[in-house]
């Protein structure tokens, strides 16, 4: 894919990444760790015994695969929103566009940094999962997988947010009020045979949904959904959110006057 | 002669309307030391965008050594190194790890990109700041991280925008001295500046910009000829007790303080006359220096007569 300079450059914005979110990790590595076993301890282990069972599982069972997927979801995403955004606002990203390093690395290197910390929260917070739950994996392909494909499209949406915001504000906007909810009703805490049908057609229109049920397929072998076309609609999403920061980053959208 | 760069029919309209650039046609040979002066938002900085790419141009088209900067990316950019008028760097970040990044955008293996930050940081005196994060430079530092930034991949054409804008008189002649020195290795250079004896320090050659359009574009002597009145500060040995004022066609002389007097000179008159004139008082001179900028009284007057002999190319 990549030759000699471009590899150096990648490579560069990658290990400027990664010690940019190691750097500030209070901010970045601990809070959703600390949020997440609190939802072990509140939901699972608290409110979780008086539930019993959830899709034939425990529920703290059941919960666990989504809650690593939210982690994955969110840290990949706002990664690479606040770190693409400040690189605008403090207009370092000039040090790239006068470089010559082809758009499609630039976009690699700030997606292959926001991978990094969404794997490295969901690896943190699955390893924290194990004080509480004991997990196997039904299957490896599928769990690894979907987890790299989830943390690529919201690496990638991460990164058409930053190129069209302009202030602190606009960083927050979808994660609040678009990607929180979704991920809420994407059935993480619950099985969607507990919704009436109506809401249960609602639901199968939210792809996080989709993301979460291939996940915790891949893990407990159990699935409200279809996994093929998980799959099929996270590949369509990756390819029309790459085409989109390619144009973008081609016509200079958000970077050049 | 290569031309390191050439510019034809550069145009540029911000989207805002404003029409910062208005056809500038220019050429700069390789190894010259190139100024381009002009008022507060004549369009220098624009200019340098444009070559640099972080500006999207309107119309014309650029060279760099020969090479269309559209269809030769990689090269025309590898050949260009620029120091930006605005501070443009992550300010938490060290001041090694951002010139190190820049050599790494630059396609710099690892340890060359380490040798190079060392050697450019320690010419310009930063290497004991290379830990130190960027934002806790002073303006001056930061203004030399940046030439620093901009020289990791060792460029042929270094193009900076006001490097020296807020840096002490002592550091800004070590920077002119460091300038010229890389120009005799044979970088091209091309600096803004509002700072007119800069230009006339450093630079051969010479062009003004003004509200788009370069209105001149000639050589720093021969703009300096053109100027037929001379002003020097005259300082004599004792102190000056009576009046000085004398006003003869080509020659004034006027006290300034008790120790040194104007002569303005124009109309071919010399330097000769006035000393000889002074004499004639009983004032003996023993030092003389240039009155600040000709080239200053120079420019007013361009930018006043504009529209009056514009010069395209
Ligand atoms: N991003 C922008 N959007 C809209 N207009 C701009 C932008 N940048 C510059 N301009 C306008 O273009 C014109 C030229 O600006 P430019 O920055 O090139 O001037 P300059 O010669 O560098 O001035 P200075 O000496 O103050 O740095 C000005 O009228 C300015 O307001
Ligand atoms: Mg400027």
């Amino acid at each position: 894919m990549f030759s000699d300079h471009r590899l150096v450059a990648f490579e560069t914005i990658v290990i400027k990444e990664v010690r940019r979110f190691t750097r500030i990790w209070l901010q970045t590595l601990l809070p959703p760790v600390i949020t997440i076993s609190l939802y072990f301890v509140i939901f699972g282990n608290l409110v979780g015994s008086r539930i019993g069972e959830m899709g034939g599982y425990r529920y703290m069972e059941f919960i666990v695969p989504g809650l690593i997927m939210m982690a994955v979801i969110q840290n990949s995403y706002s990664n690479v929103v606040s770190s693409f955004f400040s690189q605008k606002f403090q207009r370092s990203v000039e040090e790239l566009l006068v470089a010559p390093v082809p758009n499609y690395v630039i976009l690699s290197g700030y997606i292959a940094g926001g991978m990094a910390r969404g794997l490295c929260v969901g690896l943190i917070v699955t390893l924290m999962s194990l004080f509480f739950a004991d997990l196997g994996i039904h299957s490896l392909l599928i769990t690894i997988s979907v987890v790299l494909l989830t943390s690529l499209v919201f690496s990638l949406g991460g990164f058409i947010n930053a190129v069209f915001a302009n202030n602190f504000d606009d960083i927050s906007i979808i994660p609040t009020f678009v990607l929180t909810p979704l991920i809420y009703l994407g059935g993480v805490f619950y099985s969607i045979e507990l919704l009436p049908p109506f809401w249960r057609v609602v639901s199968q229109l939210n792809p996080i949904f989709y993301m979460v049920n291939t996940f915790r397929y891949g893990i407990l072998g159990t699935s409200d959904i279809d996994v093929a076309w998980a799959f099929t609609m996270l590949c369509l999403f990756v390819i029309v959110l790459y085409g989109g920061c390619i144009w973008l980053l081609r016509r200079g959208t958000g970077v050049r006057s | 002669m290569t031309v390191a760069i050439s510019v034809s029919n550069l145009q540029k309209r911000y989207a805002s309307g404003t029409m910062a650039l208005k056809g500038i046609s220019l050429e700069v040979e390789q190894g010259d030391f190139f100024a381009l002066l002009g008022p507060n938002g004549a369009g220098k900085s624009t200019f340098i965008g444009i070559v640099s790419t972080l500006v999207t141009r309107s119309g014309g088209r650029v060279r760099v050594f020969g090479r269309d900067v559209d269809t030769h990316v990689y090269q025309t950019k590898l050949d260009l190194g620029v120091v930006p008028q605005e501070i443009n760097f992550s300010q938490f970040e060290k001041v090694g790890d951002v010139v190190r990044t820049q050599a790494g955008y630059y396609g710099l293996p690892r340890k060359l990109a380490a040798g190079r930050s060392e050697k450019y940081l320690r010419q310009l005196g930063l290497w004991e700041k290379r830990n130190d994060r960027s934002r806790s430079l002073s303006g001056g530092m930061k203004r030399r991280m940046m030439i620093a930034r901009a020289l990791v991949h060792e460029p042929r054409l270094l193009i900076l925008d006001e490097p020296t804008a807020g840096v002490d008189i002592e550091l800004r002649r070590s920077m002119w001295n460091f300038l010229l020195e890389i120009n005799r290795a044979g970088t091209t250079i091309i600096l803004t500046t509002h700072y007119l004896e800069e230009a006339e320090q450093l630079c051969r050659n010479i062009a003004i910009i003004d509200e788009g359009r370069i209105i001149e574009n000639t050589s720093m002597k021969k703009l300096l000829l053109e100027l037929d009145t001379h002003a020097f500060i005259l300082d004599s040995d004792a102190t000056l007790d009576g009046e000085v004022n004398i006003d003869e066609p080509g020659l004034s002389l006027r006290k300034i303080d008790s120790h040194s007097i104007e002569a303005v000179l124009s109309g071919g008159r010399d330097i000769n006359s006035a000393i000889a004139a002074l004499d004639r008082l009983g004032i003996r001179i023993i030092s003389m220096r240039n009155k600040a900028n000709r080239l200053e009284q120079l420019f007013l007057s361009r930018l006043r007569g504009k529209g009056n002999g514009e010069v395209e190319g």
